[in-house]
């Protein structure tokens, strides 16, 4: 086939699988990719599909092209590299036509259809000449696909050589060899490979200016302009980075003039200690925060409700992922939003902040801590692993413009002027009392005991049940007042339309694609992001201007939905639900392809009629 | 010790007013809730006694404690201070979180063999581990009381309950666990030993470190009878002292000259000195393998050996090992936790050219 006969061009929009195996030094090459792509203006997104394991088992990593923008994963993806030979032919059979396949030729290729177009790469034999060094020539070669598909899709050279410069640039040797290989890539490419895809990359200026960081990183940045002063953690993917990230930038950039550390961080025995010593530290004055993910979350369990009774500050980020032991520990989830609100026995409800961007993670990483010490309560953020541990564009964050909110604390001064101090006193009516902090009040009046939740205005141990109720009742409306502080919602209302989404965290990019295909479709949508729970009225308003709602979320229960119907129960049976929970991030054809479904059957005006459940894969 | 009033403060004198200008009764607490009789309640004395004899200022001292009888005890002693309640078998963790927090205060912890012993065992072993600046004092009676006298895991093998059921299970011995997990202040006592419990507490309170101390505190409701091996009959009957302790206060310039070869002194850093006297045989609390050899000797002959088991005043504190800066973190201001402007656009550089960032995270 002649190549002028072929389809129209594809710019600047595609997705290319690197189907490879841990640990084989695949990480370099696809940072290498997304970088020089994200350097030529084009918009784009990264995703690390891996095993729960160290070397040697399958994994993947997808690179997203999107001249419009869309960063969310995408069911199918354009160009395949195929460096693994056991998941070789599942790997090849997952391109649809048109689809193009790079293949190491040393791996046994398994059938492939005449409408895919497959180019064959000597990687091993084009390897021999750059380093006689066995374990290098496997660590390097995946440079042998980033030279290729550089030339095959028009990324610029000296856009390569950046990226790889900003990478290796500290390690010439490897720079050196990292080059070499990048280059005989690209020539085998542009003399062997004569061009027979659609795909090209062309310069855009959609890019400029912006940073590229994972959700992790950014919570830490977050958490360090905060003031964080004590950081406990127990090491857990995919939580871990977060911590890691944050001890290299405390070490930098948070030190007195001795050098000291204006900070502690301790690795944690157990999630239990770790949030342990954020109580003690928020009791103690201090900014504290640890990082888990759902197991972690779930040895916390007592702790977090002692935090809740006793009303002491502490920051517990949940990078949330599936399942309890090893059940699946690399994969996505949002499922912990109903078990972290609640987490206690007895009555609890914490506030819980729901980042949906990497700009979130670092607003949240400062905020969550001006919200638990005003609310004196522990306050959970729910990221995930898709949202923290992926790397996503964005514009710059600010520097904050805000002091810290310390709430209310008193200090000498201020006891002095009172008549008397009750700790759990609601003088303001807002359901917040007041506290001191051991060490730093004299005042024989400023200590007080502090205990569960059988105590009295003035922190005396009690039993009567009058006491116990008010108390409750009170902490009842301190959750209430949280409703004023949380971030609220984002709204986008569209007059015209009938069904509203609405949406929390990673899904978010699935949404803002969905609603673009949906839109294509003739179905117009008002859009609601979350960004904390207690809600905020923003929730009522929202529905009510919608005769059908759809909560989207990646978890099987319909957690937020669930939610959503308790809060308004009068609305709860226009309130439908949309659940991805399959471990990979949600994509926005599965989204419009099940609202579609449901507005099939949907009837306009018709009377209530049972709320029919979204489909699930 | 830092909770201590500085030196340059009026000494003891008139009217029972200790250097700090308080009272004995001003490290009074709460009234006891514990059955009349119980140990606990002579141990909480020991705690008045020696914070006043001690000078301790009560606004730089949290009183933390975990679950169960001995675990109430910190409502009962320096009312005016802050205390923590905090749950079953984790004071440790918040013991860590509040010196981390504030490294200028003084911690004083209680806990009770099954709050330590069993529910509270890992917490335990790595608070001493880290070194964590704590007066943790073990309220130790081999049953669970509140609960109703169920065996504890300090139970001796042998030992039985009211109703007669023999334990046959291996008791844990905290002080062996704490010598060898590194602990550089390790003391057995007797809640009905008054003389030898204030010098040891007195002395703790000046250690700068994890101070263990475990003392045998009879439960008189569960297991005060005869069959119990930590009844106030068998733990006086089975009693075997180290030494005599003296403690002297860095700000009691006293020098009493004892016959050579008669006493051991430790010098805490404070400047305060404690005084061993020698007993029946002579002991050295500074030798790890010395104190071992004589636990597991007691144990075979079923000797309670009490005193100070081991001492080593000079190791570093967890906030040393964490190189933390001298003002405590809770103090610090804005400015001192949060970087310039220009570290963030510094970083913000970084992410946008990808250059001088740290290594990207990993997954597995």
């Amino acid at each position: 086939m002649a190549p002028e006969k072929l389809v129209k061009p594809i710019v600047n929009d595609l997705s290319i699988h690197v189907a490879t195996v841990n640990g084989s030094g695949s990480q370099t090459a696809n940072s290498v990719l997304l970088r020089a792509i994200f350097q030529m203006g084009i918009p784009v997104s990264g995703k690390n599909l891996f095993p729960s394991n160290i070397a040697g088992l399958p994994t993947w990593f997808t690179i997203r092209v999107s001249r419009d923008g869309y960063v969310a994963r995408r069911r199918e993806n354009d160009i395949l590299v195929v460096m693994n030979p056991e998941t070789a032919a599942d790997d090849v059979a997952a391109i649809g036509p048109g689809g193009v396949i790079v293949l190491n030729e040393q791996i046994p290729a398994p059938p492939v259809p005449d409408d895919r177009v497959v180019y064959r790469v000597p990687m091993t034999k084009l390897m021999e000449p750059i380093t006689t060094d066995v374990k290098l020539r496997r660590l390097v070669v995946n440079m042998i696909y980033v030279g290729v598909l550089a030339q095959l899709l028009g990324i610029a050279e000296d856009e390569i050589e950046k990226a790889l410069d900003a990478q290796l640039g500290k390690k010439p040797r490897a720079l050196e060899l990292n080059h070499k290989a990048v280059r005989a890539g690209w020539e085998f490419a542009s003399s062997s490979l004569p061009k027979r895809d659609p795909y090209h990359l062309e310069r855009m200026t959609a890019t400029t200016g912006k940073i590229l960081i994972d959700g992790n990183s950014a919570a830490a940045l977050g958490a360090l302009f905060g003031g964080v002063e004590v950081v406990t953690w127990y090491p857990i993917t995919p939580s871990s980075s977060l911590v890691e990230t944050l001890i290299g930038y405390l070490d930098r950039y948070r030190r007195d003039a001795a050098g000291r550390a204006t900070y502690a961080v301790v690795q944690a025995e157990d999630e239990i200690a770790a949030i342990g010593m954020v109580l003690g530290a928020g009791w103690a004055g201090a900014r504290a925060m640890t990082s888990t993910s759902g197991p972690g979350i779930s040895l916390m369990a007592e702790f977090a409700g002692y935090g809740y009774y006793a009303e002491i500050p502490g920051v517990i980020w949940d990078i949330q992922r599936i399942g309890p032991s090893t059940g699946l520990p690399t994969r996505t989830s949002q499922a912990d939003l109903r078990f972290a609100h609640e987490l206690s026995h007895g009555d609890t409800g914490h506030p819980v902040l729901l980042p949906s961007s990497v700009r979130d993670c670092y607003e949240f990483g400062m905020r969550a801590f001006d919200l638990a010490e005003r609310l004196q309560t522990p306050v959970f953020v729910l990221s995930d692993l898709d949202l923290g541990m992926n790397m996503w564009m964005s514009d710059p964050f600010p520097y904050p413009e805000q002091p810290w909110d310390r709430g209310k604390v008193l200090g000498d001064d201020e006891l002095a002027r009172l008549k008397s101090f009750e700790r759990y006193r609601d003088v303001d009516g807002d359901g917040i009392p007041y506290r001191t902090v051991p060490g730093l009040v004299h005042d024989p009046r400023g200590a007080y005991f502090t205990r569960g939740s059988g105590h009295d205005e003035a922190a005396r141990y009690t039993e009567s049940p009058e006491v116990y109720a008010r108390n409750m009742d009170r902490l009842a409306k301190k959750l209430r007042t949280a409703r004023s502080l949380v971030p609220p919602p984002v709204v986008e209302d569209d007059p015209a339309a009938e069904v509203g989404l609405i949406a929390f965290g990673s899904t978010h990019w699935a949404i803002i694609e969905a609603r673009d295909q949906l839109r294509a479709r003739g179905i117009a949508t008002g859009y609601l992001l979350l960004k904390a729970l207690p809600f905020t009225d923003h929730l009522e308003r929202f529905v009510r201007r919608y005769r059908r709602i759809y909560v989207v979320e990646q978890n099987r229960d319909g957690q937020m939905a669930e939610r959503v119907r308790i809060e308004l129960p009068a609305e709860a049976a226009r309130v439908r639900s949309v659940r991805h929970y399959t471990g990979m991030p949600i994509d926005a054809r599965f989204v419009s392809d099940a609202i579609l479904s449901q507005e099939r059957d949907a009837r306009p005006a018709a009377a209530p009629h049972p709320v029919t459940e979204g489909a699930s894969r | 010790m830092s909770a201590a009033v500085p030196a340059g403060a009026p000494a003891s004198g008139a009217g029972g007013k200790n250097r700090a200008g308080l009272t004995r009764a001003d490290y009074d607490g709460s009234k006891t809730t514990l059955c009349p009789g119980c140990g606990h309640n002579a141990i909480t004395a020991g705690i008045i006694q020696a914070a006043y004899e001690s000078a301790l200022d009560p606004a730089r001292v949290a009183k933390l404690s975990g679950i169960g009888c001995s675990s109430k005890t910190p409502a009962y002693f320096l009312g005016h201070s802050h205390g923590f309640n905090a749950v079953h078998g984790r004071m440790p963790s918040i013991a860590t979180g509040v010196r981390v927090a504030n490294r200028e205060l003084l911690l004083i912890g209680v806990s009770g063999d099954g709050d330590t012993a069993s529910i509270g065992l890992g917490q335990f072993c790595h608070l001493v581990r880290r070194n964590v600046p704590v007066v943790y004092i073990v309220e130790n009676n081999g049953v669970y009381g509140l609960t109703k006298g169920q065996f504890s895991a300090t139970a001796d093998i042998g030992s039985t309950t009211k109703a007669g059921r023999k334990n046959e299970l291996m008791p844990i011995d905290l002080c062996a666990m704490a010598i060898e997990l590194g602990c550089g202040f390790v003391a057995r006592s007797f809640s009905g030993d008054q003389k030898q419990l204030r010098p040891l507490l007195k002395a703790a309170f000046a250690h700068r470190g994890t101070a263990v101390l475990d003392v045998i505190s009879p439960c008189v409701t569960f297991a005060d009878h005869e069959g119990s091996t930590k009844s106030y009959a068998a733990v006086k009957e089975h009693d075997a002292p180290l030494h005599d302790i003296d403690f002297v206060p860095y700000f009691e310039d006293i020098h009493v000259d004892y016959e050579p070869g008669t006493t051991r002194e430790v010098d805490l850093p404070d400047g305060s000195r404690i005084v061993l006297k020698k007993l029946a045989a002579d002991y050295d609390a500074t030798s790890r393998d010395v104190a071992i050899q004589t636990l597991a000797e007691a144990r075979r002959e079923g000797r309670l050996v009490t005193g100070l088991l081991y001492v080593e005043t000079d190791l570093p504190a967890f906030e040393d090992e964490l190189r933390m800066t001298d003002t405590p973190l809770a103090q610090l201001t804005l400015d001192q936790v949060r970087p310039p402007r220009a570290v963030l656009d510094e970083i913000m550089e970084q992410l946008r050219t990808g250059k001088g960032l740290a290594a990207a995270a990993g997954g597995g």
